[in-house]
């Protein structure tokens, strides 16, 4: 709120009903519709829901393929969370230093961030296909028979290599700007004091650039939960089969495929839960930032 | 043109923190105002009442005949010069002048003549097409200034408008918006921290402190006859010495035994003693000794920074006069002494 | 790894010699060449998708991705483009970019205009359930489709709204991302200016169209760009809503090439690609000529 706001009554309601009544219609209409069907077993011929309680959440704790799929997921959220993240802040720390080409370094090195997932996701499947993709010809190479689609674990690498790659881009766009936010006295008087440039790197300029990394840490973890949808989906060709998943794509599965809506919302219920803590942690981690600079 | 009168205007915040005590000002027709204080000591918080962009807890506000306590700031025919400028960034000089009587409804060529005549007034009429980017601070501040005399309101309102400029525009800048002021005869209320803005620029002068309002009056009055020991040490540079004295039998005494002066006031005990630095006489047979401890060097005139009677004590002294750090006796001009209340710092 | 070895050579030979030149040299090279490396990383495996389309079918499912020039990439991008193709010979490559193009800037229109109005009631107006508004709004923070995917679509089926654009583009815009931003930004906007403005007698109409819109120009062509390429690129949310085929957008008609691979035909590889390059080419254009807004946005919305 500004100091000195418009005291109007009428005007800013009206400004904001937009906003509010798309978010009433399309977020909690839906969001408590799932907290409610997640309480409820329905037909699955579409004939009426019973009331069941806590079961669909405690069915899915006795649950071993959903465990399954949980615990990948986070395998999955940490590999490709650090992966990228260091991959990114170390070009960005060679294009924050390099003079000539930086612009151009830095657009070679960003524009990937354009590319729907599952288009890369398609490029994957060319790259890592069975009979002649380059990459698995190169692990075949190094004796490793790839079998993308096939093999649990070999699905997973290429899942994750995918994504990766995919994510690369905007962790180096915010470290970049990071790095280049950091006073340039402060490097200075970095420079006088130590003589050594990898004991700068982690003695001054990593921990300046930390609460970049926390808030891509949020960043990174959302997006491998969400937003690799559409890699994970074009790289098993839509065909679930044993082929590792993320919980977004079970919620899918079970709700699209195998109509257990009940089920379903449950685990959407128990994801909105996990998101909106990442929220709450992301909003106490800005509100600081903002308090200290 | 309009005199402004504040009855018994006071503002405390939600949370209840009192900003301004109950003051009454009454400000002429033409008269240049300054409020002067340290920070947070209500200036800003008055004037930002009197412009309308703050809410006022109690008491009348009234500019020219009018009662405007509950008058939006667009109507009450003021212009505001604000610290940081407030141009608007993506307009030209031109636009950003003419925006207020454009809102009023002028015509076009109303808005173009007297943009036109600001604008040579303050020899802005060569950058009329640029942006606020494009300028320099002094430009900008001039632009400010150009934007409050186009609108031709009834009162200037200055929120520390310099304070954003070298020292030296600052100076040039001063003697520009008090000749400016002269010229148009608008009524003007400057806010500013800075003692020597508001002793050269003011007409009258209202020094505040914690909300209070400590004194009214010419900057001599001010200067020569400070009100409290608050009033002593804040305007001019460098400060009134304050001596801790007694009333002693008659006399008045420094706490280390000098006499001073035979006792205007029927009193005893405690006192603080004012004397400006300026109102001292080095004279070898001087009845006070003073003690120099550094000689600060400042072209025109000199500053000797001691003690007397072992409290701190500064001297001035012109540039002809040469002194080394060491055991000097000094005198007093006649009238040089200021008296005042130990406990309430009021001037006796 | 040759580079790595060169340099660790010279390094020995550069001791021996007056130093400060010569170091600054060697760490020169090293940064380089792992920029260089990034860069191809990136840039490789789509210069050989766009090769590729270069090639027939059976060509490319004998050999598969290559990094020469072949004859035929005029034929299978003119068929990506103009073929009719799916199940109801309905949609061309054409088509799905209109749609996506639809997609993109609808989404990224409507978006920016209902945040920045709901942005500026939140900032600049005293409102008595403004902190209530604020949580109401920004709790869909991060809260993305994808987690709520099913409701919204049972939604808009009893809306009526699948295979409509409003039913793709609408529900997108119930997040907060670009509300937040614009509230970050206009809380960065000096007081003195709306101070300045009510004193020159603009109302808050007046005021939000003469000064806060032409101020926050630079700021919404970054969020038009970060949105378009977001909207551009959405993939489950159209899957479901849209089943008829002439609603699909380009990112939507992957998931076709993809079921079409494992069928026992030569699947069309060619027109595949083509189409995975046509799909790309938008959002990748505005993204690097637009990269100093689309930057600046980025990283500017997380302060």
């Amino acid at each position: 709120m500004k100091r000195a706001g418009f005291t109007n009554v009428w005007l800013p309601i009206a400004l904001l009903l937009p906003q509010l009544s798309i978010i009433a219609i399309f977020f909690y209409w839906p969001a408590g519709w799932a907290l409610q069907s997640s309480f409820y077993l329905q037909d699955p011929f579409g004939f009426g829901s019973t009331f069941v309680g806590f079961e669909n959440y405690t069915d899915l704790t006795r649950n071993r393929e959903y465990l399954r799929i949980a615990g990948f997921t986070v395998v999955f959220c940490g590999l490709v969370t650090f992966f990228s993240l260091a991959l990114a802040l170390l070009l960005a720390v060679k294009a924050d230093k390099v003079i000539r080409g930086a612009k151009t370094y830095r657009t070679l090195l960003m524009w990937v961030y354009a590319i729907a997932p599952p288009v890369a996701g398609f490029m994957g499947i060319m790259f890592f296909d069975q009979r002649n993709g380059p990459i698995t010809e190169f692990f075949q190479v190094l004796g490793w028979d790839f079998k993308l689609g096939v093999n649990y674990f070999d699905t997973a690498t290429a899942m994750i290599m995918v994504s990766v790659w995919k994510q690369i881009p905007v962790n180096f766009i915010f470290f970049l700007s990071g790095l280049q936010s950091i006073p340039r006295a402060v490097r200075e008087a970095a420079m006088i004091d130590n003589r050594s440039a990898a004991g700068r790197f982690w003695g001054v300029t990593f921990p300046l650039l930390a609460p970049t990394a926390f808030f891509l840490l949020i960043i990174n973890i959302t997006y491998a939960l969400f937003d690799t949808f559409g890699i994970i989906d074009t790289l098993m060709k839509g065909e679930p089969g044993n082929n590792p998943m993320t919980l977004v794509y079970k919620v899918y599965l079970d709700g699209f495929r195998g109509n257990d809506l009940g089920g379903s919302s449950a685990q959407s219920v128990i994801l909105m839960i996990l998101v909106l803590a990442l929220t709450v942690f992301q909003f106490r981690l800005i509100e600081r930032r903002i308090h200290y600079t | 043109m309009a005199q402004v009168s504040l009855s018994n205007i006071r503002k405390v915040y939600p949370n209840g923190f009192e900003a301004v005590q109950p003051s009454d000002i009454q400000i002429n027709d033409g008269e240049f105002v300054v409020l002067v204080g340290p920070s947070g000591c209500g200036k800003s918080t008055l004037l930002r009442m009197i412009a309308g962009l703050e809410d006022i807890s109690d008491g009348e506000l009234r500019i020219g005949d009018r009662v405007v306590n509950d008058v939006d700031p667009a109507d009450r025919d003021i212009a505001m010069v604000f610290q940081n400028y407030a141009l608007y960034p993506h307009m030209t000089v031109e636009k950003n002048m003419g925006y207020g009587i454009k809102n009023r409804g002028a015509s076009k060529e109303e808005i173009a003549r007297k943009v036109a005549e600001a604008a040579g007034m303050l020899n802005l009429t060569e950058y009329l097409t640029r942006r606020p980017s494009q300028l320099s601070g002094g430009q900008r501040q001039r632009v400010a200034m150009g934007r409050a005399i186009v609108r031709d309101p009834a009162l200037f309102l200055f929120d520390e408008p310099l304070s954003n400029l070298d020292a030296k525009l600052r100076n040039q800048m001063r003697i520009e918006i008090k000749a400016l002021q002269r010229r148009l005869g608008t009524t003007a209320v400057y806010v500013t921290h800075d003692q020597v803005e508001a002793m050269t620029m003011a007409d009258r002068i209202i020094v505040l402190n914690g909300g209070r309002i400590e004194q009214i009056g010419t900057p001599s009055q001010i200067y020569h006859n400070p009100a409290s020991t608050f009033v002593a040490s804040f305007m001019g540079a460098p400060p009134m010495n304050l001596l801790e004295g007694r009333f002693d039998n008659g006399t008045v005494m420094i706490n280390g035994g000098t006499a001073l002066m035979p006792s205007p006031l029927q009193r005893s005990g405690p006192i603080t003693v004012g004397i400006r630095p300026e109102d001292v006489l080095l004279e070898p047979t001087g009845p006070l000794p003073f003690q120099v401890d550094i000689v600060e060097e400042l072209g025109a005139h000199r500053l000797l920074h001691g003690r007397l009677e072992d409290q701190n004590f500064t001297v001035h002294v012109d540039k002809e006069t040469h002194v080394s750090p060491g055991a000097l006796r000094i005198a007093l001009k006649q009238d040089a002494l200021r008296l005042f209340d130990v406990k309430t710092g009021q001037s006796l | 790894m040759a580079e790595l070895s060169t340099t660790s050579d010279t390094l020995t030979t550069a001791k021996a010699q007056p130093v400060r030149r010569k170091r600054i040299k060697i760490s020169n090279i090293v940064d380089h060449a792992v920029l260089i490396a990034g860069a191809v990383l990136m840039l490789l495996p789509v210069v050989m998708v766009f090769l590729t389309t270069g090639f027939e079918d059976t060509d490319i499912l004998r050999n598969g991705l290559r990094i020469d020039v072949g004859p035929h990439m005029g034929e299978n991008f003119s068929n990506a483009m103009f073929e009719r193709s799916g199940f109801t010979e309905a949609i061309t490559g054409m088509r799905m970019l209109t749609n996506s193009l639809i997609l993109g800037v609808g989404f990224a229109l409507g978006k920016i205009a209902i945040s920045l109005l709901a942005a500026y009631a939140i900032v600049y107006f005293r409102l008595r359930f403004a902190t209530l508004a604020f949580w109401i709004i920004f709790t869909t923070l991060l809260l993305p489709l994808e987690v709520r995917i099913l409701p919204s679509y049972e939604a808009i089926q009893r809306l009526g709204m699948t295979n409509t654009y409003g039913g793709l583009i609408i529900p997108l815009i119930a997040s907060a991302t670009a509300t937040f931003f614009f509230r970050q930004f206009l809380m960065s906007v000096p007081e003195e200016l709306a101070e300045a403005a009510r004193i020159d007698g603009a109302g808050p109409v007046k005021f939000f169209i003469d000064i806060l819109v032409p101020l926050s120009r630079t700021m919404i062509a970054a969020i038009f760009i970060i949105m378009f390429v977001f909207g551009w690129n959405q993939y489950l949310w159209p899957t479901m809503i849209t089943t008829e085929e002439s609603m699909f957008t380009l990112v939507r008609g992957i998931k076709q090439i993809v079921a079409v691979l494992e069928g026992g035909t030569i699947p069309e590889y060619g027109k595949s690609l083509a189409l995975a390059i046509i799909a790309m080419i938008p959002p990748v254009l505005i993204v690097v000529f637009f990269q100093n807004w689309f930057v600046k946005g980025l990283t500017e919305s997380d302060k």
